[in-house]
């Protein structure tokens, strides 16, 4: 729990840094070390709460996730997603039934769109989530994506 | 290292730019096993993409192993004009890295 809170803080103090508007990165460049534990975690709480100080997400229709409805190939499975919310400054996509479920987190600059696309992994059929978090809060969005052949390991 | 393992295109329309980058890694999980040795296959994957438009930072993409090989990334941003530098750099959980810029279309 300590560590849990030690991140919400660090994260707290990184988006009034980004508020305040001085010096756009600095904040987070201190903070962009690579976050192995989040990449690691075996459950999606545990990814979220590493990554962005809580597991709890608010669903949004704001967030849209392009991604097959079937994909043949679970080893490129290509992702989209796109959302309408201001002042995003993380966007994450989680695949819910792999390992490690966090795949990535881009962190946004203000001028970057809502936008991000990429290909992921999927070991097996499960949800694509994406995570957005935007003005402080966290959002998301869940898509299910039915994998015929999985692409982690084997 | 003739050729970069990056090939970007980034094209102004409107007010909003979009990049497409390609990245040539294998981006092995570390759970593979090597069919004759039957040993694992070590993780070798890249951790961060720095994607900057001129020498400022817009997106900052952290991976795990769960992006495909041959990764591709996609962002649009505003406030560039054609003929500005975008440039795209990543680096891996052995270190190695890459980079490259292109010029706004």
């Amino acid at each position: 729990m300590q560590r849990r809170s030690f991140l919400q803080g660090t994260l707290a103090g990184s988006a009034v840094a980004v508020a305040i508007g001085a010096g756009l990165l600095h904040p987070r460049q201190v903070l962009a070390a690579w976050p192995k534990s989040a990449f690691e975690a075996k459950s999606v709480q545990d990814a979220m709460a590493s990554m962005y100080g809580t597991a709890e997400s608010t669903p949004s229709g704001d967030i849209t996730i392009k991604a097959p409805d079937i994909a043949e190939n679970g080893a490129v499975v290509p992702v989209s997603i796109t959302t309408t919310l201001p002042d995003v400054t993380d966007i994450g996509i989680i695949a819910e039934k792999n390992g490690t479920p966090l795949s990535a987190n881009f962190k946004m600059a203000a001028n970057a769109k809502g936008y991000v696309s990429t290909r992921i992994k999927m070991g097996k059929t499960s949800s694509i989530i994406a995570i957005v978090v935007a003005g402080g809060k966290t959002y998301s969005a869940r898509k299910e994506v039915k994998v015929t052949i999985g692409g982690c390991g084997g | 290292m003739a050729k970069s393992s990056i090939r970007a295109r980034a094209r102004l329309k409107g007010d909003t730019t979009t990049v497409k980058a390609l990245i040539t890694h294998k981006m092995e999980t570390g759970l593979r096993k090597d069919k004759k040795t039957g040993k694992l296959i070590p993780a070798h994957f890249i951790q961060e993409v720095t994607c900057q438009h001129n020498g400022n930072t817009v997106v900052l993409a952290q991976w795990g192993p769960a992006i495909s090989k041959n990764p591709y990334l996609s962002f649009q941003f505003t406030g560039a004009a054609a003929g500005d530098t975008v440039s795209i750099s990543w680096v891996d959980n052995k270190g190695e890295k890459d980079s490259t810029s292109t010029k706004i279309k």
